[in-house]
């Protein structure tokens, strides 16, 4: 059951995510996007943390991808001439895919990775904030000021400058 | 609750970092390939979804719950990330009406 519902959400995960790449419309590249959100999601109920894959839809679905398309929408770009690409482009991509080739194989034949998972009940919401607030309660705060910091930074960034003309 | 995961399943830790690799390759060559900024964006998006589902992975097959909280810190900087950069590129936009990283190219000449 588990093994069928794997492959069949990672198959949708990357499929999706493959469409998001080769899309020429921006507009249903998002909407590929969230698909390929929704099969991560799938995952990770499957890998036990259903809390996590609610956080995901809710933060990724709700949030960014809305912003996304709200972002396309305003700025309402057209597809440019397409142009061949550089010489170092194809050359970091043929490197990158070696490098990513070596990873995996690498992983798959020399690493000593535990098969079988480790049996315990699924985590549930105390659990998760019982460690939020005890051992990671420094990162929370930090990641607090993160988020009071980048919502100052995208303020400044969206507001129109005028040069008044007697500051001139 | 009973987990989900079956004691002994056919595929383990490694099927699902080999997933995990794949997200992020697609991710990565989307931000090589493409011309788009707001597709780039996307595809950066993809690298940090695969780093997320390799965490969670790590974390269910050693009996840990750190990874599952470190990818809620993931998620928040994700967040946090896209509003700032989507700022910045209608800022660009304001500025230079065009989001093709090949018209973009003031800081070189």
């Amino acid at each position: 059951m588990a093994d069928t519902l794997f492959l069949i959400l990672s198959v949708l995960t990357v499929a999706t995510a493959l469409l998001v790449v080769v899309n020429k419309n921006a507009v249903n590249a998002a909407m590929f996007l969230l698909l390929s959100l929704v099969g991560l999601a799938g995952l990770f109920v499957l890998l036990d943390a259903p809390l996590l894959a609610f956080v995901l839809i809710l933060v990724y679905a709700g949030a960014v991808v809305a912003l996304f398309l709200f972002i396309i929408m305003l700025l309402d770009t057209t597809p440019g001439s397409f142009k061949p690409f550089k010489p170092l482009t194809i050359t970091a991509a043929v490197l990158g895919a070696a490098l990513l080739g070596l990873g995996v194989w690498t992983l798959v034949h020399r690493a000593e990775l535990p098969l079988a998972p480790k049996s315990l009940p699924v985590a549930t919401m105390k659990q998760y904030a019982e460690m939020l607030f005890t051992t990671y309660l420094l990162p929370v705060q930090v990641v607090g000021f993160l988020l009071l910091i980048a919502m100052l930074g995208v303020i400044v960034l969206s507001k129109k400058h005028v040069v008044r003309e007697d500051a001139r | 609750m009973m987990p989900l995961l079956a004691a002994a399943p056919v595929y383990g830790l490694p099927s699902y970092l080999f997933v995990s690799a794949l997200l992020f390759a697609i991710g990565f060559f989307g931000v090589l390939l493409r011309k788009n900024t707001l597709v780039i964006y996307m595809c950066l998006e993809l690298m940090l979804l695969a780093s997320t589902l390799a965490l969670v992975a790590f974390s269910r097959f050693n009996g840990t719950l750190d990874g599952n909280v470190f990818v809620f810190f993931v998620l928040t900087i994700a967040a946090a990330e896209v509003a700032v950069g989507l700022a910045i590129i209608v800022a660009l936009f304001r500025q230079r009406h065009t989001v093709s990283v090949e018209e973009l190219n003031q800081l070189k000449h």
